[in-house]
């Protein structure tokens, strides 16, 4: 029981960043209609929007210190962060220690910024283009924007930790009634889980509840006659396209502390979160979010050491690699238009 | 009317080509061996990581490359050159020939590091090819090595294979290996933390790791550990959240990381956010040990590694005065202290440039003979031989321990012992390294 329960808390987790970024591909591809292959990229500036801020923290001044020697036996270089000295050492240290959840605030006009120029500057000019140019014009976009990434950060992973008060495990088993030490969890993954529900709850709200949001949904819905009606639809989507690279963007930030962030993580969820959106349906916002959730706890599921036995036993070694395809494979093959797919995406 | 007939043509072709090609017969001597120098240079392949997940060891590798290649030419202060007991090497390139070199991008893959360096053996001319940053590629490269009648002197890699199974004739380890981890570690690991402990395995589905598991379960088990699971977890994984959740539950009180780079940073990261290092089981603290360590990282994995047992080829901070003069030429030219990547591919250069001096030529026959058995020191690593049979270097192997107060990002892990080389030795034909054999050595054209 302990072990299905942390194995779900983990699949709601995974799942979280699955849903967020298949979230964001699905509001471009259905107002758009463009396929953006890019978006793994933005969930990586994303990231990288943590560590900028990380980064600026902790420029610091340096001072020589002319007791201590460095590893070649120079006197010794003291650097202060300088956020330390125009705050004090106690709350200059506290600002740094939550570069992190600071970066949410930072992350966000820098993603809308890039994803008004990323759309205004190349996508737009590829909308009346296949998908298959639109699908290469993107993923050379991504590489490009992860080669300048590498550049400018390296090719090795950078921590960024939470702040203090949230690293460490909390005893989830014992808020639900279980005896101590059965289900403990991360902080920040718990974190991580209810961030994203609230951004998905946001974006939701937001197209639901607000007149700019019905426009887009109806524009989504047939885009013609909403042109006809005298609404510039086209800027409506182009705002959508920088609120699906925020929406990424966020995702990253907060997944900084999770894994180290380096310059090819975008591309290690791409290929995942294109299967979430197909399983859930083409252009369907809640089916994307379904099965990101879903394939997420499938995948957990997977690894579990009694599940990889079973299956090894039916000769179908490393299950928790191929679960997800597996499924993407039977849904498609029982449902054609994923789980919650509307009739005549992508089927012209 | 034309007297010029189809036969005519033949014939005269065929006189004529003669003609021509009877000055290139008699004046060029056929070459003894592949790409061997005319000139007054000769070319070195240095073929590294320069972009994917290992691009930053592979930058450092390049980076001691170039100095190597900067003292074999009589530039900068010499570094290990001064400091070598082998004398043979001048200041005057190899042989008198100027050192030059060409790099090559195996981006961690195999086939790309196979392309790269057959592109620098027929294109460039290199004579030796060096690098890599994963036993993956060490074995791929050393197998084309060995049929290109080049010599291989391997950079970073750690599987017992690459002088295991695998092992070649033309190829040349300097670094240490998994059997070698494990018995430094396994003392260390009794004394720290006892004989009754439960260690559950999580190692990277590769040749490297695996042979790494395989040697650490049996030198754990060799001091009274009991080994519960070992999970292979894949390359490409990221998350490793999933297969750390049942770790919790599964009764062992240590977890065994046989992971590398990015692998191992991320799996620390996921083990310590889990509580795992908080954690009391059989009574006793729950520890993590990740058997092969690298500065970077060390760097990369912050926080988490401190207080966690491992070991290395070489660090910055040993005292020797080869140690103490590549940190200062490293450190004077780039301006931080130098990897175990960068001082194994430094050594690995000289190695390779001295065997040429003392065999008097670049043969890879002539010098892969003047390197086995070769004992030698001076280059931070204590007496170090190259053996005969397997072309392993056996030197003293380093326990290192991530540091509970770093001063500075350099400064991540400690040395807990300097395991002594008599006790990581072992016969050539042990079963963890057997079924293979080094053939022939291959001179190539």
């Amino acid at each position: 029981m302990d072990a299905i329960l942390l194995q779900i808390l983990n699949g709601l987790d995974k799942g979280s960043a699955y849903a967020l970024i298949a979230l964001g591909l699905t509001l471009i591809f259905g107002t758009l209609g463009v396929v953006n292959f890019a978006h793994g990229a933005l969930f990586m500036l994303g990231s990288f929007c943590a560590v900028t801020l990380s980064k600026i923290l902790v420029i610091s001044k340096v001072t020589i210190d002319p007791e201590k020697v460095d590893f070649l036996g120079n006197p010794l270089k003291v650097k202060t962060p300088y956020v330390m000295e125009w705050f004090g050492e106690s709350a200059g240290s506290t600002i740094i220690d939550w570069s992190v959840p600071l970066a949410i605030l930072f992350a966000i006009p820098v993603m809308l910024l890039v994803g008004y120029i990323m759309e205004r500057g190349l996508i737009k000019h590829f909308y009346k283009r296949p998908h298959a140019d639109q699908i290469l014009v993107t993923f050379g976009l991504a590489i490009v924007i992860q080669e300048i990434v590498k550049a400018a950060f390296g090719a090795n992973p950078i921590p960024t930790p939470a702040p203090d008060v949230f690293r460490g495990s909390y005893d989830f088993g014992v808020l639900i009634g279980m005896e101590a030490n059965a289900v403990i969890y991360p902080f920040w993954r718990l974190i991580y889980f209810g961030f994203s529900a609230t951004i998905i709850a946001a974006v939701f709200a937001f197209l639901q509840f607000t007149t700019f949001g019905m426009v887009v949904r109806a524009g989504m819905a047939d885009r013609e006659t909403v042109g006809l009606l005298g609404i510039n639809i086209d800027k409506r989507f182009t705002f959508m396209f920088g609120i699906a690279a925020a929406v990424a963007g966020l995702a990253g930030v907060m997944y900084t502390p999770i894994n180290s962030p380096n310059y090819h993580m975008g591309m290690d969820f791409l290929v995942l979160s294109f299967v979430v959106v197909v399983v859930g349906g083409m252009g369907s916002l809640p089916g994307a979010v379904l099965a990101g959730f879903m394939l997420g706890i499938l995948e957990s599921f997977a690894s579990m050491n009694e599940v990889k036995g079973f299956f090894e036993a039916l000769y179908l070694p490393s299950i928790d690699q191929i679960i997800i395809y597996l499924v993407a494979i039977i849904v498609l093959l029982t449902r054609p238009r994923g789980l919650m797919g509307r009739a005549g995406v992508m089927e012209d | 009317m034309s007297k010029f007939t189809r036969r005519g043509l033949l014939k005269s072709s065929a006189v004529m080509g003669a003609g021509l090609a009877m000055p290139t017969l008699i004046t060029s001597p056929v070459a003894a061996y592949t790409n061997e120098p005319t000139g007054g240079s000769v070319t070195l392949g240095f073929n590294v990581p320069q972009t994917g997940p290992y691009a930053d060891e592979g930058s450092d590798e390049l980076r001691a490359y170039k100095l190597a290649v900067e003292h074999l030419n009589g530039g900068g202060d010499g570094g290990m050159m001064n400091t070598f007991t082998s004398k043979a090497l001048k200041g005057n390139g190899i042989l008198g020939k100027k050192v030059e070199f060409v790099t090559g991008d195996t981006q961690t893959k195999s086939d790309a590091a196979r392309a790269s360096a057959k592109s620098m053996i027929e294109k460039d001319g290199a004579i030796m090819i060096t690098g890599g940053s994963s036993s993956g590629v060490a074995v791929a490269v050393q197998g084309l090595c060995q049929e290109a009648g080049v010599i291989f002197m391997a950079g970073l890699t750690h599987s017992n294979d690459t002088t295991g199974k695998d092992k070649k004739a033309n190829g040349f380890r300097h670094f240490f290996n998994g059997y070698m981890s494990g018995a430094a570690l396994a003392p260390v690991l009794q004394n720290a933390y006892g004989k009754d402990r439960r260690a559950y395995h999580l190692t990277a589905d590769y040749t490297w790791g695996w042979t790494q598991q395989e040697s650490i379960q049996a030198a754990t088990e060799g001091v009274g550990w009991e080994t519960v699971n070992n999970v292979l977890t894949p390359l490409a994984t990221t998350d490793f959240s999933s297969y750390i959740a049942p770790v919790l539950n599964s009764g062992a009180d240590v977890l065994v990381l046989n992971h590398y780079g990015g692998n191992m940073i991320n799996s620390l990261t996921s083990a310590v956010q889990f509580g795992l290092r908080d954690k009391q089981v059989n009574g006793k603290n729950f520890e993590i040990v990740v058997p092969l360590y690298s500065e970077l990282m060390a760097k990369g994995a912050g926080a988490n590694i401190k207080g966690v047992f491992g070991s290395t080829n070489w660090s910055w901070t040993l005292g020797d005065e080869g140690t103490k003069a590549f940190v200062k030429s490293f450190g004077e030219k780039y301006g931080f202290p130098p990897s175990n990547a960068a001082q194994t591919v430094y050594a690995q250069t000289l190695l390779y440039a001295d065997a040429c001096e003392r065999a008097g030529t670049f043969n890879p026959c002539g010098v892969g003979e003047s390197l086995e058995g070769f004992e030698f020191d001076g280059l931070g690593n204590g007496p170090t031989l190259y053996r005969k049979e397997d072309h392993q270097c056996f030197k003293d192997v380093l326990v290192m321990k991530g540091k509970d107060d770093p001063v500075n990002e350099y400064d991540a892990l400690e040395i807990v012992e300097i395991t002594p080389r008599a006790q990581v030795e072992y016969a050539p034909d042990h079963p963890m390294f057997a079924g293979g054999s080094l053939g022939k050595c291959n001179p190539g054209a």
